[in-house]
């Protein structure tokens, strides 16, 4: 299954014939793009409305973003339009997608592809068959989703009310039994809720590396039963007994505000020196990680099989990826997401903008924020959530 | 007469075929995939497999007794409050009095769910108050939202629920003479209270039996105030199948349908059992009110239920304030009670778009309540001249009756065959069918009781059918048509999930935005969307109650009544 190392070389050396790019230009002008996109972020609906402008004015293609509240209502959506017969002229031009949903598709045959070699700024990509740009939790993308910005799980917390965070997810424990009821996570069904089982289960599990093949139910048990222990241990000091839990980790940020818990997470290491800026976190919130890391990986855009306006959807993807798109969206002052881009492939000019970017006292430099841990294999997320509702959900 | 005839065919015609067709079309595609059949997924085989993979959903049992709870317990405490209230309240409290009641009638549901998430939060103003009493420095770690017995959702449902029911008992007491009855049952020794409840309470139930339904279809299936209020481990049976339908996985879809059709059936199996109460009920009253007890000791039971209906009131009030308050604050943290800095950047903001929003909003409300106007109109002008059948009558209502999560899946597929999905036309079809409902309940009654006299001296002078429309009853009829117009505004505004499902996301109404961004951690951003959900159809309410006002300013008896 995996995509042929040589394969993708020759795509690259034989760059996507000029003349096949300035026909998919030709045919994406005028075309207005329907990029679904989950809308709980204001930041990121700016970043998309600016995206709009900019393809517009160059190339004549206007973004429009559809709000999504999950990125599964564009999937379904996808799938009742292949229900009707839909096979051309689909709602969904484009969508923000990552993990199981992206599997999902693919599974489905529901995806547009592979474009992603043919877009002119995948030149500044690694496209390595180990390259996080080139796998998707561990699923190969196979040149079906484009990718336009990295997520590293982080922790937030109000430094005027905290002096010591856990250092290992194992910590977790003892720091919620002295500070009772002042810690939670969001619920599991919530990608980032999810996330937090992910990031303790690579901690815990006595052999990492099987997290990165399918799911078995041998493998299964075996991995998860120290999650479980720590996990009871953890969850009768968690907020309201662990009884209840936030819907999304943007309602625990909302209660870090309020001061009803002392930690939050988020998927985003910008976030939380944007939400100060924005007047939603205290002065004082500040970003902490384990020591031995925390889960990092890209989000992507995807083209359904059968969208309306593919030229215009692979313009778009095309325009996220270039160097001058990444540096703005880097900007703290604009989104904050670190860029995807492969910085040994850019030239001097690019680096240097990189490098002239602003930086906020709440934003972790890279170097701070630890390794990366890789994702599980889709497959274990699905199973991990699913297990949990299992055990806490009575 | 043969002209009556046939408009009477074509007005059914048009509501069968545009209102009630689609649903069960969409009902029926729901019903094929709960028993295994969805073709998109090459799965052709029946099976009762997604029947087992539903009763296998952890905490499924929880989730079913907790949509009994709250929507069996809200819709019975707001009947006994609104009932207890009117009898308290029975001397001479007409049905004009009521007009206070307009803005909470009118706010959607999601933005008074927002605002109250606010107000009884373990960080919310109440806690807020009690921490200027008592010197706490953080929130208590109690649930007093998102409990596990779903009491905020319950309070959340009676709140909303509460200003439709007095609405409808008014518009029904209307019709009865209570002064007369009252003063005769007081004549005979009885208390005010238990005289309305002897007397007026039995004429009344057949006239708001209908409405009392809607409500109860609408508590135990309700998504967006179950998401904002309700517990989430699990949530609500109606929450638990919007989560199904919304899994990666997509086999997931097959399990979800079956849970639409259980939540269908659960409605239906309540109204049952409501309908079986009464008959119960109609047996006791035959025994007790012969006894002829003067129920004197009533009283203070039905000032404690005015009582309430008054603290809740000032609950939803302190919620819609708390919502305006938040869209101007720059920081409010706990325990301050009033934000400590200001900005309107949430208003200024260019990722603001209520703009658009608010036009698409608007666009869309003014064309479903148009063609639900004309067609009531039609509707009822054409029963002029003989009723309609029971059946005929009970049709319109299904839409209501029916959990909208049970048919817009399937219903958007079939939009999506005729090639009508994510476009205005079929977001304000999909709205129609439930704006439509709204506006005949509000409007049959004025309707019917226009005296039939006043026709029939006009059919003499020689007016015809359209003139004697157009000239006489529809001028007679303004407030009330006014009326059922910006009530069918508020039905469109609040609409969530047609919109969501039938404009394929595209279409983004303030009520779209606000539960998107309800979503994302910006209260103020989201207080924003929401005051401007709350005032649209509160201005639709305003125009309401003004313009007949004005219009009939000569005209005496053209001006009283009504809401």
């Amino acid at each position: 299954m995996r995509f042929p190392l040589f394969a993708a070389l020759s795509l690259l050396l034989a760059t996507p014939a000029m003349a096949d790019w300035s026909q998919t230009l030709a045919e994406a002008k005028g075309q207005t793009v329907y990029f679904n996109a989950w809308g709980g972020d204001a930041r990121t609906n700016a970043f998309i409305a600016w995206v709009s402008t900019q393809t517009e004015a160059q190339f004549g293609v206007k973004v429009e973003q559809v709000k999504l509240t999950d990125t599964a209502e564009a999937v379904t959506r996808v799938v009742a339009e292949k229900a009707a017969g839909q096979d051309q002229g689909g709602s969904v031009d484009m969508i923000w997608i990552n993990g199981p949903n992206f599997l999902a598709m693919k599974e489905q045959g529901l995806l547009h592809g592979p474009f992603v070699a043919s877009l002119p700024n995948a030149q500044y990509l690694d496209l390595g068959p180990a390259s996080a740009a080139t796998v998707d939790f561990t699923v190969p993308v196979d040149g079906m989703e484009s990718p336009w910005r990295l997520a590293k799980f982080v922790f937030s917390y109000d430094s005027a009310k905290v002096s010591e965070t856990p250092e290992t997810m194992a910590g977790f424990v003892d720091w919620a039994a002295a500070h009772k009821g002042r810690m939670t996570h969001p619920d599991p069904s919530n990608f980032i809720g999810a996330t937090f089982l992910k990031q303790t289960l690579i901690e815990l599990a006595p052999d990492p590396a099987a997290l990165q093949q399918p799911v078995t139910d041998a493998a299964f048990a075996a991995a998860t039963a120290p999650l479980w222990a720590w996990y009871d241990a953890l969850r009768p000091n968690l907020w309201q007994a662990g009884a209840s839990f936030p819907a999304s980790a943007e309602v625990q940020d909302q209660m870090l505000n309020d001061g009803e818990v002392d930690i939050s997470m988020s998927f985003d290491p910008a976030s939380t020196a944007a939400a100060i800026k924005a007047g939603s976190l205290p002065d004082t919130a500040r970003v902490f990680v384990p020591k031995a890391g925390s889960i990092g990986n890209i989000s992507f855009v995807a083209i359904p099989y059968n969208a309306a306006h593919q030229a215009g959807a692979e313009v778009v993807a095309n325009f996220l990826l270039d160097p001058a798109t990444q540096a703005h969206m880097q900007n703290i002052e604009v989104l904050g997401s670190f860029a995807v881009l492969d910085a040994g492939k850019l030239d001097a000019a690019a680096q240097a903008e990189f490098a002239a970017l602003p930086t906020a006292p709440a934003l972790p430099a890279l170097a701070d924020l630890g390794p990366v841990l890789l994702e599980p294999h889709a497959s274990w997320m699905t199973r991990l959530v699913a297990e949990w509702a299992q055990r806490y959900t009575k | 007469m043969s002209r009556g005839r046939a408009l009477r065919g074509l007005v059914l015609g048009v509501v069968g075929l545009g209102l009630i067709a689609p649903i069960a079309l969409g009902l029926g595609q729901s019903l094929q995939a709960a028993f295994g059949i969805l073709p998109a997924l090459d799965l052709r085989v029946w099976s009762l497999e997604p029947w087992r993979m539903l009763l296998a959903q952890p905490g499924f049992g929880s989730s079913l007794q907790l949509s009994l709870l709250t929507g069996l317990g809200s819709t019975l405490i707001a009947l006994v409050l609104a009932l207890g209230f009117c009898a308290a309240g029975s001397f001479g409290r007409g049905p004009g009095r009521l007009r206070w009641l307009a803005p909470f009638l009118a706010v959607p549901h999601a933005a008074m769910a927002v605002g109250l998430a606010f107000v009884l939060a373990p960080s919310g103003w109440i806690a807020r108050g009690l921490a200027l009493a008592f010197g706490w420095n953080r929130p208590p770690d109690i649930a007093s939202v998102h409990d596990a017995w779903g009491l905020a959702l319950m309070l959340g449902l009676v709140v909303k629920e509460l200003p439709f029911l007095l609405l409808v008992i008014a518009s029904g007491l209307a019709q009865l003479p209570v002064a007369r009855q009252i003063a005769a049952g007081r004549a005979l020794g009885y208390g005010p209270g238990v005289a309305w409840i002897k007397l007026i309470l039995p004429q009344l139930w057949p006239l708001i039996r209908l409405p009392v339904w809607v409500v109860l279809a609408y508590g135990l299936s309700v998504v967006d105030m179950a998401i904002i209020l309700g517990p989430s481990n699990p949530p609500s049976l109606a929450v638990a199948v919007v989560r199904l339908f919304s899994q990666p996985d997509l086999a997931m879809i097959l399990p979800a349908s079956a849970g639409a059709m259980l939540q269908a059936a659960l409605v239906v199996v309540c109204i049952a059992a409501l309908w079986g109460a009464e008959a119960a009920l109609r047996l006791l009253g035959r025994w007790w009110v012969p006894r002829g007890g003067r129920g004197m000791s009533w009283a203070p039971g039905l000032r404690l239920a005015s009582g309430a209906v008054w603290a809740l009131m000032a609950l939803a009030s302190l919620a819609l304030v708390s919502l305006l308050l938040w869209s101007l604050a720059w920081r409010w943290s706990f325990p301050l009670i009033w934000p400590e800095s200001w900005s309107a950047a949430a208003w200024a903001s260019p990722s603001a778009t209520w703009g658009a929003a608010l036009y698409n909003t608007v666009i869309l409300a003014a064309a479903s309540t148009a063609v639900s106007l004309a067609l009531a109109v039609l509707w009822l002008e054409a029963e002029a001249d003989l009723p309609r059948a029971p059946w005929a009558e009970a049709l319109i209502y299904l839409p209501l009756l029916m959990p909208q999560i049970g048919f817009l899946y399937g219903l958007n597929v079939w939009f999506l065959r005729a090639g009508l999905s994510g476009g205005y036309l079929a977001v304000i079809w999909a709205q129609a069918l439930l704006v439509f409902p709204y506006v005949m309940i509000t409007l049959s009654e004025p309707w019917r009781s226009v005296d039939p006299r006043l026709l029939r001296v006009a059919a003499a002078l020689g007016a015809g059918r359209w003139r004697r429309l157009l000239g006489l009853r529809l001028p007679i009829l303004l407030r009330p048509i006014l009326t059922a117009a910006a009530i069918g505004v508020a039905v469109s505004v609040a609409q969530y999930l047609p919109t969501l499902f039938m404009g394929a996301g595209r279409i983004a109404t303030l009520t779209t935005e606000a539960v998107t961004l309800a979503s994302g951690a910006d209260r103020r951003v989201v207080g924003v969307y929401a005051s401007l959900q709350a005032a649209l159809p509160f201005a639709a309410y305003a125009a309401a109650a003004l313009l007949p006002m004005w219009w009939h300013r000569n005209r005496r008896d053209l001006r009283g009544g009504g809401v």
